[in-house]
This record gives structure tokens, sequence and C-alpha cells, in this order.
């Protein structure tokens, strides 16, 4: 049966059967007919591309509050900010003192550069390895997963972590309470 | 300078040939779209009601992509369902577009699918030898009429749960067991937690058996060829290839289509929800007023015209069953449908308008007029089916009485000799 059929590939018919005057004609109308269709399945994509972004009530939890008066010095406390935690590290003098000087480290950073006052450090409580929250310790803290160590500046010492911990965007609202996020 | 940029197109060419004979070792992939595409072989007299098949499965993908992505915010729980659709609709980016899409979609379905039957019943295109084709596509309208209804609770308004609660009522009318299976289907004594959560997991499960058992409508048609109004065997001359003729025309009718689709999702998405589904379900009160969905209109009308639980459960689901008859019911052997058969042809249109009564009727509030035109109505409905073999017969006596018409007679000669191809001359 599809022996006799006309085929489309090779034989071109026409209006009265014959060949197209003008073939360019049809292939500008096929790649145009493509260009929208591709346009048209791109704009219809993107809706269901944007409904997985976090919706309206996860962006209204973007800022946190916290009062830092209650943390007393050389103590941590770890807030939640985003589903993640962060830590805020009242630091005594001798910290402050220790980590003055910049280790020679892979994100060699100064300590000025990571805080906005030298006895508050705040910083997100995530290894920038794979995500693990590293626990306290008397340097600074140690990822339980895969060993890497921040000093009291939340600064990589040692370990597969490929930078410092990271510093949230905050601000003081007053000297006692901080907005992060 | 031109010789080298036509020397790398042509290069690229030779490239992709080499990666198509690759595959084509291992994966019959060029024969594959020859024989499925651009040399399948398609009737040249296709009119548009030929495009609602490729319709429907335009629909069942925006079903199953609007779904999937409806059912990353959705929680089926009954505690949470109906606040997660006003999350869906408030807080989820564009959430608003697809739930819109989703439920303007399940109308859009029915809609299609209901054209497309039309069709098939209009120029007979059920009869042999496309039985198959017939009954596939009846067990996928159940199971589209299935999936919506499962769908129609996810939502937790009024409408929803009554609805369910009626409609998982009707297998109480099972003899015997009938409270005991009630019981089972709900997981409860009342549609609740359980009934919403498998309702969830089979809404979600059933559109994937849809796409398996579209694949077999889709085998069976691809073996008997599609149906054409003059209802013969066309000469093989009369046939042209599926691609790009086919593909054009179907590309023609999507573009109508969406623009149909695009005006009801953005404009009128409310036209097809009732408006009591927007309070919560509570199961201590039913709505005054309680309708089903547009789509279940005519079977619901069918279910009330009887006065006995069982009797009226057994005519909804023969109402729907008894099409699968149809290729027996059908005796005439002029072929097709209403085409060449003026009288098919009146049937039709009676049915039609007997159909469009009912959903009348199942639309309205039950009273004693719509009570007796629901009873005539579906007397009727029954009544087309069971006369169809004498009328059919009678028909035929008539037509070769009177002398078939010319062009029938012409076309008639290719019927029989490609049917006898088909057949092998065993018929």
């Amino acid at each position: 049966m599809s022996n006799d059929l006309i085929k489309g590939e090779e034989k071109i018919i026409g209006v009265n059967g014959e060949e197209p005057k003008n073939p360019k004609r049809r292939d500008f109308l096929v790649q145009a007919t493509g260009v929208a269709t591709g346009i048209g399945v791109g704009a219809a994509a993107l809706p269901f591309i944007e409904s997985m972004k976090p919706s309206a009530d996860v962006m209204s939890k973007a800022t946190t509050e916290v009062d830092i008066a209650g943390i007393s010095k050389g103590d941590t406390r770890t807030v939640e900010w985003q589903g993640k935690p962060v830590f805020i590290l009242h630091r005594n003098d001798a910290q402050i003192q220790a980590m003055a000087e910049t280790p020679d480290t892979k994100d060699p950073q100064d300590d000025a550069d990571r805080v906005k006052k030298p006895e508050w450090l705040v910083v997100i409580g995530l290894c920038t390895h794979l995500g693990c929250i590293p626990n306290r310790t008397a340097e600074g803290w140690f990822c339980p997963c895969h060993g890497s160590a921040y000093d009291d500046s939340g600064r990589i010492l040692h370990g597969p972590a490929p930078r410092n911990l990271d510093v949230p965007r905050y601000q003081f609202v007053s000297s006692e309470k901080i907005l992060i996020g | 300078m031109e010789g080298a940029l036509f020397f790398r197109r042509f290069e690229g060419v030779m490239m992709a040939n080499k990666i198509v004979s690759w595959i084509d070792q291992r994966f019959p992939l060029t024969s594959f779209i020859k024989h499925e595409l651009t040399e399948y072989p398609v009737p040249k007299n296709l009119n548009y009601w030929w495009n609602f098949g490729f319709l429907a499965g335009l629909v069942l993908v925006i079903q199953l992509v609007s779904g999937i992505f409806l059912a990353m915010h959705y929680k089926p729980d009954v505690n949470l369902a109906f606040d997660s659709i006003q999350h869906i609709m408030r807080d989820v980016n564009y959430g608003w577009l697809i739930r819109y899409m989703h439920s303007t979609g399940a109308s859009a379905f029915f809609a299609v699918i209901y054209i497309h039957i039309t069709r098939t019943l209009y120029y007979g295109s059920y009869r042999a030898p496309r039985e198959l084709m017939w009954w596939t596509g009846l067990v996928l309208l159940l199971m589209l009429m299935a999936t919506a209804f499962m769908g129609y609770l996810l939502p937790w308004g009024q409408m929803s749960y009554w609805g369910a609660q009626v409609i998982t009522n009707l297998f109480g009318a099972t003899p015997f067991i009938g409270h005991e299976v009630v019981v089972w289907l709900r997981g409860g004594f009342s549609v609740g937690d359980a009934t919403l959560t498998r309702f969830f997991v089979l809404h979600y499960l059933f559109p994937f058996l849809i796409c398996a058992m579209v694949v077999i409508h889709l085998v069976a048609l691809h073996s008997v060829k599609s149906s054409n109004p003059s209802g013969l065997n066309l000469c093989a001359k009369d046939n042209i290839p599926f691609h790009p003729y086919f593909t054009v025309k179907d590309m023609y009718g999507v573009m109508i289509f969406l623009i149909v689709f695009a005006l009801f999702m953005f404009f009128a998405p409310e036209a097809f929800i009732e408006v009591e589904n927007n309070i919560p379900a509570n199961p201590m009160v039913t709505p005054v007023h309680i309708v089903p969905e547009w789509y279940f209109l005519p079977f619901f009308a069918i279910l009330r015209a009887v006065p006995d639980l069982l009797g009226g459960v057994v005519a909804m689901v023969g109402s729907i069953l008894i099409y699968a008859a149809l290729p027996y019911l059908d005796r005439s052997k002029i072929p097709g449908g209403a085409r060449y058969r003026p009288v098919y042809r009146i049937m039709f249109y009676l049915f039609m308008i007997n159909i469009l009564l009912l959903g009348w009727v199942g639309a309205a509030t039950p009273t004693e007029t719509t009570a007796i035109v629901g009873r005539v109505c579906s007397i009727f409905y029954f009544v087309s089916f069971l006369a169809l073999p004498f009328v059919s017969k009678a028909e035929e006596r008539w037509l070769r009485k009177r002398g078939l018409p010319q062009e029938l007679v012409e076309m008639m000669v290719c019927d029989v000799e490609m049917d006898s191809k088909r057949t092998g001359g065993n018929r």
C-alpha cells in the first residue's frame, strides 16, 4: 500500500501537481514555524520553572531578628534564618586578639572583613564543603561529616571545605539586636 | 569562501548521517519514522473533525505537566488540602495559572473527547475493522472519567466532598456486600482522610495508565489506519503521508484549540468551577443544589430517572457500556455512517439532541417536569441502541431499492479490493 503512496520527501507537489516555483519560500515558512513554536514552548515552560522557586510565603521569611543581649562573652548561640542555622559568637578579648592575624590557608581573609563589630561574629553554620553543621570546639568549629576545621572567625583551617563559613547579610538594628537577611 | 562554508555544512550533514546510521544499526529509528510518519498513509479526504484525536493527546500532555507541577505544592490531608489550594492560588509563583490550566484542561479534555466520539458515531468509524479502536477508546473514556472524578475530590471543597460521597455510595448498590464495598473504597465510614489520600495517589497513577492505553489505541490505529468521511477503504492513490500533510493540519487545529483554551483559562477560569466548592468540605451540611461537573450531567440524569438505587446505577453504567455493542448493532452493509445513510443520519441527530436534553435535565433542580423529561429521554437513549439493528437493515433494503449513488458505487470497487487485500481474501 505504502509503495503506491505519493512520498512527501521525494516528490514535491505544488498547487497544480507541479514542482513549486520557489522552494525557498517554503523552507522559510518551515523555519519560521519552528522558531515560533520554540518561542511558544519556551514561554509556556517559564511559569512552570518559576513555580518551583520559593513561594511568596517562603520569601516573606527572608529576615530574622535576633536579640543578642543574652549571649555572654565567649558564648555562642545558634539561631534559625531561612531554615538554616546561623552561629552568633560573642567573642572575648583573647579571641579577638587571636583572630587578628590572617592565617595562610586556601581562603585567606582578614578578620575585620568578616565582622561588623569585632566582638560579634555572625556566620552561616553550614560547612562550605557539603552542608553539615560544624560542632563548636576550643579552636573554633569542626565538621563531623568530613573533618573540616574552622577558627573563631569561621575561616577554614584544614579539611576538604573550599572556603570560609559564609557571612550572611545582617545589620545591627540596635546595640542589642541584629537583623539577619 | 562560499565553497568553504558549503564544505562545513556538508561535513555537519555527514556527521548527523553517521549518528543516525549508528543508531539505526541498534534501533529502528529511521524505519519507524518512515513507517509511522513520513510514509504512514492517511486518507486525503479527512475533514477537521479528524483533528480531535491529536488534540486529545495534546490535552493529556497539558494535564500531565500541569498536574505534576500542582502535586509539588498540594497536600492530600483533610486538614491541609483546602488551604494548600489557596496556597497554590496566592503564594506559589504562577500557581493560579497552573491550577486554572489544570481545571480548564479537565473540561477541555472531555469536550475534545466527546467531539472525538461524536465524530466516530456520525461517520460510523467504530465499524469493522475498527472495533478494537472503539473499545480501547471506550476504556480510555472510563479511565478519564475515573481520573476526573478522583481529581475533583482533591480541592476538598463542599462539591468535592459531596460528589465523592454520592459517587462512592453508588457502589452500595452492589448486591449483598454493598455496604462493605463502600467502606472499603473509602477506607472509613464516610469520605475522610484515607479517601482523600488514596484518591490523590490514584489520580496521579491513572494518567500513566491512560498513556499506556493511548499507545495501544495508536498501535491499533496504525494497523487499521484512519477511517474517513466516506466510510470506505480508499484506493492507495487517495492516501497521502501523515507527515507533512497532517502534521501541518493538526498544528493548525492545535492553534485554534489553544486560542479557545487560553480564552477560558485567562478570562473565564471559574466558568467550570462550582462556586460552592470555594467552601471547605463540611461532612455535616449538604449543599442545597448539588450538581456534578457538566461532562457527567447526561449520565447523572439517567441515574436520577430510575426510581430505584440499583436500577439507577445499572442504567447509568449501562448507558456508557452499551456503546461497546455498537459495531454489532449496526447491521447495514452500506459502509460508513451518516454520509450515505439518511436514516442513520436522522437517528444520529435525534440521539445528540436527546443527550443535550439529558444534560439539561441533569443540571436542573429536580421537579415533576424534569423527572418526566428525564425518563422519556433515558428510554429514548436506550431504544436508539436497541432499534439500530432493525433500522439499519430496513434502511439498507430501502437504499438498495432506491439505487445507491453512483459516487458510492464507484468508490466501493476500491473498498472491496482493499478489504480483500487486508484480510488476504478470506472474507
